[in-house]
């Protein structure tokens, strides 16, 4: 993974003073709190219901053990002893004083780690595919890429106070499993007919209060031109983007209002017009940066594992495991490991400060020093053995980090709502947990098979339910939480926004409701083979509507 | 109805909640209940200070029910403000119980 | 109003006018750029200084025909979050060469000044006093290191390469 050379150290030393100083003057009262508030969300300091919240970039979910031990360090020593990843494949620390925030940078500048914009209007933490480099289905390492576009945006002084926060993503792959298409810029790697590599390039996704899928802007943009068409797109929304009303104030609204025909002629006309060619990425340096991310050096080994076999055949909740949780290695004999941060009945995203050592000593030993964070809140120890898995599994399952339901319906992205958030209108935590305890891991979950939950506490969106099989966002009617659903969401390749099935359901009954809609699925599916999305796809809203609102209990309102 | 005034405090962002006298508590039970929106009122004026001295920022009041000595908020919001996270019983001013 | 420009603060030669107000004969006047292309004929043949004022709502394309006439463009900065002076500063000078003085006015604060600077302005009004007594002291918080060219910035030794040298 990249590694940073003094210049990178340098440039964190500096911002870590920047800041440091920032607080001072905050603390001394030479700054007030609305002048504050800028620099510390530009240092992803949010204030929260209970206290402050410090949000580390995590870039493109790429962690090394040192990195993972030293954030468990920060979790017992300034936290409660746990951690939060989210859904940009960062962490957060719920409980940091903000006379510590200076010393906790300093902690994280040792392992090459920082919280530089992860909050704010600016471009926010780059995300990828959490399978980057390890995926069989991949055309091109995406996380070079991810890294320029990183080094790139870190303060830039041009688009530091956009009309409001920016996103980018990239895939590698042409299964998308970074939701490339709801960021506000996503990049795809493709090969033209010539067989050069380089990107479809989408704008305008996004999710919030008003969802949107991204338009492709541009079939095939040559790699070298990464940065330039960055720039480009960057500054029409700079200078265009609405800026007085915050929930308009995404790009997916300007393309909206604009119309996209407008944007892309925009976009392109600014592209062509800058000459100046200081962007342009020469074939050398994107090899330079690529050399960080090459391949760990993996022994061949046998497409079947004879150990594998062995403890399967012993022990089917081991074999559940290696089902559900390990994804296909581009190299035999090798499997991606999902460590499933979604214990039944848990937080999503949680990990204690325990099970992020054990996390690091088992890429130590296992995972050729490699972690990743997806966006979906689990782990991944992308290069194991397929012969170290009943090792992996069982450290694993001695520190509750064995469940196997990576993709299952108890895999659920939760934002963490109105227990922590102070924008959230209802809890959301607590819902997924009782989704959770009602579907479990085992047989059931297997038999419903693939099915995406995601949850948010308000209209913000953080837990991603527009593009959940099922969605699910609570909101506040008269004082009470209330969970509307939404059917159908995706945020594949296939990216679609849910349908909302009608009036929401109380607190108490949306599990209920969450499984009315998977009864009725399990009754109208073609076949196990058909998943929920594509039999929704296929049947549409209406037989789930009659399940959920043409019966006595259930909906109330 | 009554209410009561928090904030967080500046330099760690703990809930506080102002207490008689002008003081600021961490705990509901030690407020100072103010019966009604002209003593609200007042109180906030007198808060202004603290926020000027950047003791306190995010100041706001809300609704609680009060029977007998035991003080409750109304809403959802300010009773996990009060508490602690509901998904973690151990976090919060609700481990000091 | 105090006028930080160059490393120090310097008297302003100039006067900012509203829509309505005369243009002085002699110049160095600072006018809404409306007003400025209402007036503009008055000034065909004279040489004297004119600025103008850009609210951040404005294109440049509005005014880059009058670039070789204007002394000074004061770009409005009405809350130091908004971000639109910043583009439009650096296309100035980048995209259309401009070599005058290109001010920010309205919301400068100490934290802004560095990447203004970086994007090409290079004069500042200054109200706020806090930003004030820093900039006396010669006190601009901000990094060492960028990731990113900056406008008449040369490189610099170990600043990314791939930023600098690309297409030279």
């Amino acid at each position: 993974m990249y590694r940073y050379d003094e210049f990178d150290a340098a440039f964190v030393a500096d911002r870590l003073n920047q800041f440091s100083d920032q607080v001072q003057r905050r603390l001394s009262g030479e700054l007030t709190e609305e002048q504050f508030r800028i620099h510390r969300l530009m240092n992803g300091v949010y204030l929260q219901l209970h206290a402050y919240m410090l949000r580390v970039a995590i870039p493109y979910g790429a962690l090394s053990p040192r990195q993972l031990r030293k954030l468990a360090h920060i979790a017992r020593r300034y936290d409660k002893g746990f951690g939060h990843f989210t859904t940009r494949q960062n962490i957060q620390f719920n409980w940091p004083a903000l006379k510590d925030i200076p010393e906790i940078l300093g902690e994280l500048a040792s392992v090459e780690m920082h919280a530089i914009q992860t909050s704010g209007n600016c471009i926010r933490n780059v995300t990828a595919d959490h399978f980057a480099g390890a995926a069989a289905d991949e055309i091109e390492d995406p996380r070079p890429y991810a890294e320029i576009l990183r080094q790139w945006s870190s303060i830039h002084p041009e688009f530091t106070y956009l009309p409001r926060k920016f996103k980018l993503a990239l895939s590698g792959a042409p299964h998308d499993r970074a939701a490339i298409q709801v960021h506000d810029i996503g990049y795809q790697l493709v090969k033209n007919e010539a067989g050069e590599t380089g990107f479809a390039v989408y704008v305008g996704g996004g999710l919030g209060r008003t969802p949107m899928v991204g338009h492709k802007i541009r079939d095939f943009l040559p790699t070298k031109d990464l940065l330039a068409y960055t720039q480009a797109i960057v500054r029409v929304y700079n200078l265009e983007g609405r800026r007085d009303n915050k929930y308009k104030a995404r790009i997916k609204i300007l393309v909206h209002e604009k119309g996209f025909e407008a944007m892309r002629d925009a976009v392109e006309a600014e592209f062509a017009a800058d000459k100046s060619d200081l962007l342009a990425l020469p074939q050398n340096e994107i090899a330079r940066i690529s050399a960080y991310f090459a391949p760990p050096a993996l022994t061949e080994r046998p497409a079947d594992s004879q150990a594998l076999k062995a403890r399967r055949a012993r022990d089917p909740a081991f074999a559940g495991f290696v089902d559900v949780n390990v994804a296909k290695h581009r190299q035999d004999g090798y499997g991606l490991v999902t460590i499933s941060l979604k214990p039944i009945g848990g937080i999503p995203g949680d990990a204690t400060a325990e099970q992020m050592e054990l996390v690091a000593e088992l890429a130590e030993k296992f995972g050729h020093d490699e972690i990743r964070v997806s966006h979906e809140q689990n782990l991944v120890l992308p290069h194991v053995a397929l012969d170290d898995l009943p090792a992996v599994y069982d450290a694993l399952r001695a520190q509750g980090l064995a469940t196997a339901n990576a993709g299952l319906i108890s895999d659920i992205i939760s934002c963490p709502g109105m227990d922590y958030c102070s924008l959230a209108t209802a809890r959301s935590i607590p819902v997924a947990q009782r989704i959770s305890e009602r579907f479990a891991d085992g047989p059931r979950a297997r038999e419903i098979g693939a099915m995406k939950i995601k949850i948010s506490g308000c209209i913000n969106a953080c837990g991603h339910h527009h593009v959940g099989h099922i969605g699910i966002l609570g909101l506040e009617r008269k004082g009470v939480e209330t969970y509307q659903l939404t059917l159908g969401g995706s945020g594949d390749e296939s990216c679609t926004l849910g349908d909302i099935t009608g009036p929401g359901f109380s607190y108490e009954d949306v599990v209920d409701a969450v499984e009315t809609v998977v009864d009725a699925y399990m009754g109208l599916r073609a076949s196990p083979d058909e998943d929920f999305l594509s039999a929704y796809r296929r049947v549409g809203m209406a037989p789930f509507k009659k399940a959920l609102y043409e019966r006595d209990s259930g909906s109330d309102i | 109805m009554p209410q009561v005034i928090s904030a967080n405090r500046l330099s760690d962002g703990i809930v506080v909640f102002r207490a008689p006298g002008g003081r600021w508590v961490e705990q509901l039970r030690d407020a100072q209940i103010l019966p009604d929106a002209g003593a609200v009122k007042a109180a906030l004026g007198l808060v202004e200070a603290d926020i000027r001295a950047n003791h306190v920022i995010e100041v706001a009041a809300f609704d609680v029910a009060v029977k007998g000595d035991h003080v409750e908020p109304v809403h959802l919001r300010d009773k996990i403000r009060a508490k602690g996270p509901t998904t973690h019983p151990g976090h919060g001013k609700q481990a000091a119980h | 109003m105090p006028l930080y420009k160059n490393g120090s603060f310097v008297q302003d030669a100039w006067t900012t006018i509203r829509e309505g107000e005369a243009i002085s004969p002699a110049g160095h006047v600072i006018a809404p750029l409306a007003w400025w292309q209402a007036e503009r004929q008055a000034f065909d043949q004279s040489h004297v200084p004119i600025g103008v004022l850009i609210e951040p709502g404005a294109s440049i394309d509005d005014f880059i025909a009058d670039l070789p006439r204007l002394a000074v463009i004061a770009l409005v900065i009405p809350k130091f979050q908004d971000g639109r002076p910043y583009s439009m500063a650096r296309l100035l000078r980048e995209r259309h060469g401009y070599k005058g003085e290109v001010r920010a006015t309205g919301e400068v604060l100490i934290d802004q000044i560095q990447p203004m600077l970086r994007c090409g302005f290079d004069a500042f009004e200054i109200t706020d006093p806090i930003t004030q007594a820093a900039l006396e002291a010669g006190r601009i918080p901000g990094v060492a290191h960028f990731y990113q060219p900056g406008v008449n910035e040369a490189p610099q030794p170990g600043a990314r390469p791939w930023l600098r040298q690309a297409g030279r």
